[in-house]
């Protein structure tokens, strides 16, 4: 399978660059977040600066590159012409259902941060901050598999 | 699994841990801008004393897991030109990152996103070489 999956035509070359691009700038806005929420935590949500910062990278950074994550999957995939046992394999599987999955997860994680950012303003916010930085380790840590499976490529 | 799929998996998380850390430390930069500063400077220093050093655990995972692969793999070879422009341009961007962080460290805000952008290039022109792969 991985060989089947390593030999592509050159037309796949940057739908591809674009879907790894995405996904790596995915997992780097993941990470902003996660970081700068887990650091204000630690120091009880009194580093404002940072849970502001962590929030506003949720609609700001993170959709963005989920976004041409997405665009680059699916083109690259129109572009392969992948055969039958390919299309149906676990690690492509994997793949569509974490960013499907994801998407949803995504799209909570920036409501609460929209909402947790009004709330910022009078001083409250801090449980849906807390919320929203859970979401995003829990991404982080499904996007590891997700990396795994599209490149071992199980069967 | 067998060797080569952990030596992949591996060299790509690493290069994810690289990319990745790179995109939250221009986050960083965007949000300490003079003009319209979002985090103060202690909370700078402790955001970046994490992503910092996690852009050097990616840089060093892609050459140890890359140089591996081409070792294992047999339809690579160390000496392939795109293999060589690929760690040709690893020296330039580990030279740059260790040096742009070194200059953040000091308040040199200008001459470390001068030196993050050059880093941040030549990371993407290894990424174009390991998906175009001219010349394999």
């Amino acid at each position: 399978m991985s060989v089947l999956a390593a030999i592509r035509g050159s037309s796949v070359n940057f739908p591809l660059f674009l879907h790894v691009l995405g996904a790596m700038l995915l997992v780097g806005t993941l990470l902003a977040v996660a970081t700068a929420l887990a650091l204000s935590w630690r120091r009880q949500w009194t580093a404002a600066g940072l849970t502001r910062f962590g929030l506003l990278a949720l609609p700001v950074g993170v959709v963005p590159a989920y976004i041409l994550m997405r665009i680059g999957a699916q083109w690259t995939e129109s572009r392969e012409h992948l055969p039958q046992p390919v299309v149906d394999a676990t690690w492509l599987g994997i793949g569509y259902l974490t960013a499907d999955a994801g998407a949803v997860v995504i799209l909570i994680a920036v409501v609460l941060a929209l909402i947790g950012l009004r709330k910022l303003r009078s001083g409250g916010g801090t449980r849906l901050a807390s919320a929203a930085g859970v979401l995003s380790v829990l991404l982080l840590a499904t996007y590891v598999v997700t990396v795994w499976a599209m490149t071992t490529k199980p069967d | 699994m067998t060797l080569y799929d952990w030596l992949l998996f591996l060299h790509v998380l690493s290069a994810f841990v690289l990319v990745g850390a790179l995109t939250a430390l221009w986050g960083l930069v965007l949000s300490t801008r003079p003009s319209a500063p979002m985090l103060a400077a202690e909370e700078a220093m402790r955001f970046g004393r994490i992503a910092g050093p996690l852009v050097g655990v990616g840089t060093m995972g892609t050459l140890v897991f890359g140089i591996w692969l081409a070792l294992d793999v047999d339809r690579y070879h160390i000496w392939d030109a795109w293999i060589v422009a690929a760690l040709v341009l690893w020296a330039v961007a580990g030279g740059t990152g260790a040096r742009a962080g070194k200059a953040f460290a000091v308040g040199g805000r200008e001459a470390g996103v001068r030196l993050q952008a050059v880093n941040t290039v030549a990371v993407l022109a290894i990424l174009v070489l390991m998906i175009w792969k001219p010349g394999a």
